[in-house]
């Protein structure tokens, strides 16, 4: 751990903007807090998965004061937004939350379409919906095996990224990507579904259960896990609410709140499944609701496999969907049509929009200007990984330095999506 | 200040810069409004007054959203802070002071947050352009 106690000399440029003493200014130094050491924690720690930095003043091991910096990874993502059209964005938005960039693409493609007032075809909102569910297993997947990793346990890691790496191939069988995926469409998707496809999906989630039992089986009354987690970065439900938490750190403090079920989107109408909350809000219970999660979405899938209906995955809409390709050299209009979409991109009419999705990490949501023209005049996201870092310093002050870890790892910040 | 609310509530609500806080307090009071969702601006540069300070609420108990819009000038971009109601407020009031400049006025830590300290200008006005180099921040051991 980079461990130094700040001088004072870091706060002279307090104030002012002509002597800068330190680009990133912590909110207090040693001064402030007297009898306490100041570490900086990050931000590029190996024991956190993600850049951020933690400016803690400690009290003996006992964290009395937290400082949250972000922003290393600041890529001006909503500027760069206003410089392309409205369908270049795509690919863009996978790199948000590079674990779930399925969930993305959707969420971002069905805010423009409800600017534009395309409603999707049935196949497509039925494939939305189970290839959100299956991004939310990767997600959740790929948190609780970094967390129970850095607390030491290696198998489960193991387990769990082997399932990951199962669905990942799988989706690059489908997208061509194993991570970035640039699937969703405005107005539809990329492509169909592959031959075979939803077979070798049922093989994964039959593997998913098997490898999912494993590690119930090692961590759930694992006493040195339970030691680490339980009581640790605990936060009500109002305190959650009040510091606008939300997705399954919210659930873990009780409140059943989810907007599949609160304000269904999608085909979630459609779909039985619960919504699994926690009781304390600590780290044991963000790992179970997650695990919980995860189980409900195999069930999900497992009924829109049965529910997918056949018919056309894009909308015919020539305002946002590409002709043919064989129209495309075989006839003017469709040439023209082609040409507009790749130069000017899809025409959106002017007006606002905020649309959100139940994102793996909480609510995901688009705020969407246009002005009528082919770039966007603004987007911005409202990414929950940002606005949970806002309560992180609730969650740690009062535990012990250790308990970072844990607490951080169970927050699931992703640096994509929370820096943009 | 009380603020009353129209009912029904229309999904967006177009206030005074002045009446934010009070609104915010009613929302939260009798609509339930609990959770703050969102803030941002959007920059017309042809119009007066420049920026939309933009907020979005929504209620655990009701599922309701409601959509807050007020104008601010470019010479005095100032609102009333939300972080007396809203812990949420403290980091998206705090993005969208260095990405726009506009002040909230009453929050207690305005320190860039996806930027750092020294950064020229606000990188999400329409009069930035997008290839600005920033010059290098000297840091002093």
């Amino acid at each position: 751990m980079n461990k130094e106690t700040l001088s004072p000399a870091l706060s002279q440029g307090r104030g002012g903007n002509a002597a800068i003493a330190n680009p990133i200014r912590p909110a207090f130094d040693a001064h402030d807090e007297p009898g306490s050491v100041v570490v900086s924690i990050g931000p590029s720690h190996p024991a956190t998965h993600g850049t951020i930095q933690v400016i803690a003043a400690l009290d003996g091991e006992r964290v009395k004061r937290v400082d949250v910096h972000c922003g290393y990874l600041h890529r001006g993502f909503e500027k760069e937004c206003e410089a392309h059209t409205w369908h270049n964005l795509i690919p863009y938005v996978d790199r948000l939350n590079y674990c779930s960039g399925l969930i993305n693409n959707f969420a971002y493609c069905e805010a423009v379409e409800k600017l534009m007032g395309i409603e999707m075809t049935p196949r497509c909102r039925y494939l939305r919906t189970l290839l959100s569910e299956y991004s939310r297993i990767a997600d959740h997947l790929t948190c609780i095996a970094a967390s129970l990793m850095e607390l030491g346990a290696m198998t489960p890691f193991l387990y769990l990224v082997m399932i990951r790496d199962y669905i990942y191939e799988h989706l690059a069988a489908l997208t061509g990507a194993r991570v970035t995926y640039t699937y969703g469409r405005i107005g539809g998707l990329a492509r169909d579904l592959p031959e075979g496809w939803l077979a070798r999906l049922s093989e994964i989630l039959d593997q998913y259960q098997d490898f999912i039992g494993r590690v119930h089986g090692l961590m759930d009354r694992n006493r040195i896990f339970i030691d680490r987690t339980r009581n640790v970065g605990a936060i009500t439900a109002a305190e959650a609410i009040h510091w606008g938490i939300t997705g399954p750190i919210l659930r873990s403090s009780g409140a059943p709140r989810d907007l599949r079920k609160d304000t269904p989107y999608l085909a979630y109408a459609e779909l039985d499944f619960d919504v699994p909350v926690g009781i304390n809000g600590d780290n044991y219970d963000r790992y179970y609701v997650r695990m919980r999660e995860m189980d409900e979405s195999v069930y999900m899938i497992r009924q829109l496999m049965e529910m997918l209906p056949e018919g056309p995955i894009n909308v015919d809409d020539r305002r946002c969907t590409f002709p043919e390709k064989t129209l495309v050299y075989s006839e003017i209009e469709s040439l023209i049509n082609h040409f507009k979409l790749v130069m000017d991109g899809p025409s959106v009419p002017a007006g606002e929009v905020y649309f959100s999705h139940e994102a793996p990490n909480g609510e995901l949501g688009f705020y969407l200007v246009s002005d009528g023209s082919g770039t966007p005049y603004k987007v911005h996201v409202r990414s929950p990984s940002f606005v949970h870092m806002g309560g992180l310093a609730r969650l740690l002050e009062g535990y012990q330095l250790a308990d970072i870890i844990p607490t951080f790892g169970s927050v699931n910040m992703i640096g994509g999506e929370c820096d943009r | 200040m009380n603020v009353p609310l129209p009912v029904p509530l229309p999904p967006a609500l177009e206030v005074a810069a002045a009446e934010v806080l009070a609104t915010a307090r009613a929302l939260k009071a009798q609509g339930c409004f609990d959770l703050l969702i969102d803030v941002t601006a959007v920059d017309w540069p042809q119009r007066t007054p420049r920026f939309d300070v933009v907020y979005h609420f929504y209620s655990t108990a009701t599922f309701a959203r409601v959509r807050v819009k007020t104008r601010v000038t470019e010479s005095d971009p100032t609102v009333d802070s939300l972080v007396p109601l809203y812990g949420s407020a403290l980091f998206m009031e705090r993005e969208c002071h260095e990405m726009y400049g506009i002040t909230f006025r009453g929050h207690p830590d305005l320190r860039p947050i996806l930027l750092y300290e020294g950064f020229e200008g606000h990188p999400l006005r329409k009069d930035y352009p997008i290839g600005r180099e920033q010059p290098l921040v000297k840091f002093i051991k």
